[in-house]
């Protein structure tokens, strides 16, 4: 008998059908990991098991015991000390006006466990056991003095303090950098293997079920489309969807470095840059230059001064010294452009496809309106767009599709040079391999350089020709891809590089 | 840093206040004093002479701050007295309605947060306060618990009784907007991340609301209840007119309809001042209430 | 639910243009006989101590309130986003000198605000209406810069910066009809507010002049009855309950 079992378990948000008949099981001690992208019914299952919104139809098995239809009295006794809940978004899950010790105390104070001062002893237990420094000064500490990482551990403290025989682990470290992500997931291995305790996982990143996992559930739309023993999946994926999902991600498909760039003249000089806000350096002596025709990518952690950099070089933001030039650029807004991590942040809400994709071409009047039609019609066709979109709304539109079209704003006024702060990093897997193959292509046609933000290795390594890795404000370490990949010299690129997770070696 | 911006808001209105004064033509001030009905003696009438002729504007914004506001054209008195004389009743009056509004506001949202069917009609409840007039409340008051039940004396009564009536016609409309935003408050911080994740811990609806959400709601409801204060003392000036009561209020009805421009200004000053500290003490609570906002 | 606040505006408004399809009866010269009689199918809301009839002097002074309420909101709207939208869009030191002197206009209650004004134009319909619109430029105007500061630090704006937007075309194309929804939704809030302010001050005997038949100073008159004749007070400060809260409702919808 397993843990837990869920079988055929359907779910509704208002009317929609968000989970269509579930089945999957956990064995004791186990890790499971369920992949899927966003509107798969992942985090919906997850919510369902601990009974937060319970489910239509199935069952929903603990050691046995269905407890689908328990009212929401009778699952308070089982939330919290059977199965825990590590959620996803650690900076807003703690309760921000209340001090730490006492948010991981509650899961003791409901259940009734213990008295004051063996509580209190617990948490210091628990605060120490998960990894923080000095933890009867953490305990009388808020949330918003701890990091992200440091209350993910609160977050861990709390869902464990009753040992509970599973823990549904939400996205636990998507808010989160690299090199903290691992260390998270090291703490929640640790934890299993020492208290036996099963894991739930549920993620987008199949690079992370790879490397953590017994068994992977693949869900698609409401659907399990397949499920097995990771090794065995990863070896041989029966669904096309899971094929499809492992030859998308880049952190799993292993393709080939890109050639060094072709010996072209600089298109982007950027010399010993510097940037304080307030007393605090962003960015402290920046110097790179990129081929024409080529990508070059900043990457770093957040707070590493790479989006800085990418909005002084778009001159959205002036440098305290340094300069950054752009030869053969006479008109800067003609010919340099930045497309947003959030497209649907950057596109106006009230405005038209068209009229957005139209507007560069307005602001510099190029063409009468029926030459400026033509033209979006055909930008529109550059980035795949089909025209009966002209008239939509952002709102209408999905992710990719709105990311399309910033980029098609972009090209309109035919830019050298395209800045891309974190493009992809917010579209799903399939959506961004897709908008990576569309960028490259354009490069291809129209000779474009980027300059690639992103905090995503796995990315960098596909669509770069050369790499800048910055940390605190400064580039630790440039080269070709393949020289920062294959033979990192700094420390701190070693540790990001390791901190990707790489089940296929 | 909000401190400096208050006493900034307070400089200002004390100089707008000053400016409207030297708008009226002086010397029509002292025509009026000289009116025999005022009965003023010469000598009094000298004072009032001397007030005005040092003029200037550091004397009167001084003056302000010490409390010395001019003299009532109305009556020849200086202003401060007849402040002193009203400030009494209308602050038993503006406390006894703020502590009820409160109570009211409180008693809706949380109902209305506790109980899914009566949702609906209770959060109701504050639109309709606040659509009604405050003249009309209190004449309505008046007529069902004097005229029809005959529950609380017209004329004469005990203090308690006075004060029931007028104190539950400034509270009705000030409870509004209390009670809006406090329930919405909640709603929103029913809404956020870290409410599920205290679910998953085994914790009960109850549990959730007062432990964790009341605490993140009252920091916008304590803004609110702040700037009704404003609200008190404009609405004091309907209530106390309509109930006939002798409080600022009033003072500050009939210093409108005998042009009585000293009277009203100090009335504004006071009322600017009164608002403008209380908000600053809402600001200086706040960083108790959430320590983000604690340095 | 929705139409019958639209409907309950529409007919007030209705009341102003077209009294007379509404009632037969003289708002100013009543029956000497017929007075102080109650409600009946003859006279739907009584009549006064002089035989009017009270629901013909309630729809003849629907347009009072609803003039002084279009002055008062236009007052507040056109005065105050004006300011907010100068003081969100230059910033420095412009935006602190308005956003201070709203601050000092804030601090003092509408109503005091208004009776200020009153004292230096005189009283009368005109200046009640002036007097409760400036009483709420100040809401307007934090509102409009509030609205203009979070538009202009979307990404949106900037990206029409970075294709070339001027300042002017920015703040026209983006920035104007992304910040405008909430401002017109204040207005219609307002205009409830403003109505509930004019009959305030009518009441207390700064707007019309007796026998017109303005809805604050009607519910006044009334006061004298009260003992006997509710109908006097009661009714017409229903209609104005009625009319306040359907502006609260559309406001909400707008939003």
């Amino acid at each position: 008998m397993s843990l837990l079992d869920v079988r055929d378990l359907r779910v509704s948000y208002g009317g929609h059908e968000a989970v269509k008949g579930v089945s999957l099981s956990v064995g004791e001690g186990e890790f499971v990991a369920v992949v899927g992208e966003s509107g798969s019914g992942k985090t919906t299952t997850a919510n369902a098991i601990i009974g937060l919104h319970p489910g239509d139809s199935g069952e929903i098995l603990l050691n046995g015991t269905d407890i689908a239809r328990w009212s929401q009295r009778r699952l308070r006794v089982i939330r919290g000390a059977q199965i825990g809940l590590v959620p996803q978004d650690p900076s807003n899950s703690l309760n921000p006006v209340k001090k730490v010790g006492a948010q991981i105390a509650e899961t003791l104070l409901i259940h009734r466990h213990g008295d004051k001062t063996s509580r209190r002893r617990r948490v210091l237990e628990l605060l120490e056991r998960v990894g923080l420094d000095d933890p009867a000064r953490r305990a009388g500490q808020y949330p918003h003095e701890l990091s992200g990482g440091m209350r993910q551990r609160v977050l861990i403290a709390a869902a464990i303090a009753l040992r509970p025989s599973l823990i549904i682990a939400d996205e636990p470290t998507s808010a989160l950098d690299v090199t903290v992500q691992r260390r998270i997931l090291d703490l929640i291995d640790d934890l299993r293997q020492e208290y036996g305790t099963a894991v739930l996982l549920v993620t987008h990143d199949l690079g992370i079920a790879a490397a953590r996992s017994d068994r992977l559930v693949v869900m698609r739309e409401g659907l399990v489309e397949e499920s097995g023993g990771t090794r065995e999946v990863l070896a041989a994926p029966a669904a096309a969807y899971t094929r499809r999902l492992l030859a998308d991600a880049p952190a799993l498909s292993a393709r080939a470095f890109k050639e060094p760039p072709p010996q072209a003249g600089p298109a982007i000089v950027v010399r010993d840059l510097v940037k304080e806000f307030g007393g605090f350096r962003a960015v402290d002596g920046v110097s790179f230059e990129v081929a024409r025709g080529s990508t070059h990518a900043l990457v770093g952690e957040s707070g590493s001064g790479k989006t800085t950099t990418a909005r002084i070089v778009t001159r959205f933001e002036k440098a305290d010294s340094g300069s950054v030039e752009i030869p053969g650029v006479t008109e800067f807004r003609r010919g340099v452009q930045l497309v947003y991590q959030n497209p649907y942040g950057s596109l106006d809400p009230r405005h038209s496809v068209a009229r957005i994709v139209e507007e560069p071409l307005r602001n510099f009047r190029l063409g009468d309106r029926a030459a400026r039609r033509t033209r979006v019609k055909e930008l529109l066709d550059r980035v795949a767009l089909p025209e009966a979109l002209l008239e939509r709304k952002p709102r209408e539109l999905s992710g990719g599709q709105r990311q399309r079209v910033a980029i098609a704003r972009a090209l309109a006024v035919e830019p050298q040079v395209v800045v891309l702060d974190e493009a992809v990093s917010a579209l799903d897997v399939t959506v961004q391999a897709q908008i990576l193959d569309l960028l490259e292509q354009l490069q291809r046609d129209l000779g474009l350089t980027y300059l690639f933000i992103s905090h995503d290795l796995a990315v960098v390594r596909q669509i770069s020709h050369t790499v800048s890795v910055m940390n605190k404000g400064r580039i630790v370490e440039s080269g070709t891809t393949q020289q920062i990949f294959d033979s990192p010299q700094d420390d701190y690129t070693r540790e990001l590089l390791a901190a990707v997770p790489e089940p296929v070696r | 840093m909000r401190v400096g911006q208050a006493l900034l808001v307070l400089w200002a209105a004390f100089t707008a206040a000053y400016i409207l004064l030297q708008a009226m033509p002086g010397d029509s001030i002292l025509i009026k004093f000289q009116n025999p009905e005022l009965g003023l003696s010469p000598q009094q009438i000298a004072e009032i002479r001397a007030y005005y002729d040092a003029g200037g504007y550091l004397h009167t914004v001084l003056g302000f701050l010490r409390g010395d506001f001019g003299y009532s054209v109305d009556t020849g008195t200086p202003v401060l007295e007849r402040l002193a004389e009203g400030l009494p009743e209308t602050a038993k009056l503006a406390t006894a309605a703020f502590v009820l509004a409160v109570l009211l506001a409180v008693l809706i949202a949380f109902a209305a947060s506790h109980s899914s069917r009566l949702r609906g009609v209770l959060l109701a409840v504050p639109s309709l306060f606040i659509s009604v007039p405050a003249f009309w409340l209190g004449i309505l008051l008046i007529q069902v618990f004097s005229f029809r039940l005959g529950l609380v004396p017209v004329i004469g009564g005990s203090e308690i009784q006075q004060l029931i009536l007028p104190v539950l016609t400034l509270a009705v409309p000030i409870s509004a907007p209390i009670a809006q935003v406090l329930a919405r408050s909640l709603d929103q911080v029913f809404t956020q991340p870290f409410v599920p994740v205290v679910a998953a811990k085994g914790a009960s609806r109850s549990w959730i609301l007062w432990r964790h959400v009341a605490r993140n709601a009252l920091p916008p409801t304590l803004t609110v209840a702040g700037l009704t204060f404003g609200e008190l003392i404009a609405g004091s000036v309907v209530t106390e007119t309509v109930f006939g009561r002798n409080g600022v209020g009033r003072l500050t009805e009939q210093a409108v309809n005998a042009q009585d421009t000293p009277v009203l200004l100090a009335v504004v000053v006071l009322a600017a001042t009164v608002f403008v500290l209380v908000n600053l003490l809402v600001d200086l609570v706040f960083p108790v209430l959430d320590p983000r906002l604690a340095r | 639910m929705r139409w019958l606040s639209w409907l309950v505006v529409a007919l007030v408004v209705l009341w102003a243009v077209v009294p007379w399809l509404f009632t037969g009866y003289d708002p100013l010269n009543g029956v000497p006989a017929e007075k102080l009689q109650g409600p009946s199918a003859a006279h739907w809301f009584g009549t006064d101590a002089v035989g009017r009839d009270v629901f013909a002097r309630v729809v003849h002074g629907s347009v009072h309130s609803l003039s002084g309420a279009f002055v008062a909101v236009g007052v507040g709207l056109v005065l105050g986003t004006l300011l907010g939208l100068l003081a969100g869009s230059a910033g420095g030191p412009a935006d602190e000198i308005i956003m201070r002197l709203m601050d000092v206009l804030l601090s003092v209650p509408g109503l005091l605000l208004a009776l200020t004004v009153i004292i230096l134009l005189g009283p009368g319909t005109v200046n009640v209406a002036i007097a409760v619109g400036v009483g709420s430029v100040a809401a307007f105007a934090r509102l409009a810069r509030a609205e203009v500061v979070r538009v202009r630090r979307s990404d949106y704006v900037e990206a029409a910066f970075g294709s070339g937007g001027t300042f002017v075309a920015v703040l026209w194309r983006h920035v104007l009809p992304n910040s405008l929804g909430p401002v017109v939704a204040l207005a219609a809030l307002q205009f409830g507010v403003a109505i509930l302010a004019i009959s305030t001050l009518g009441f207390l005997g700064y707007g019309a002049e007796p026998p017109t038949p303005e809805w604050g100073l009607l519910i006044s008159e009334g006061r004298n009855y009260l003992a006997t004749s509710w109908w006097l007070t009661t009714l017409p400060g229903a209609v104005v309950v009625a009319v306040v809260l359907a502006a609260g409702r559309i406001s909400k919808e707008i939003r």
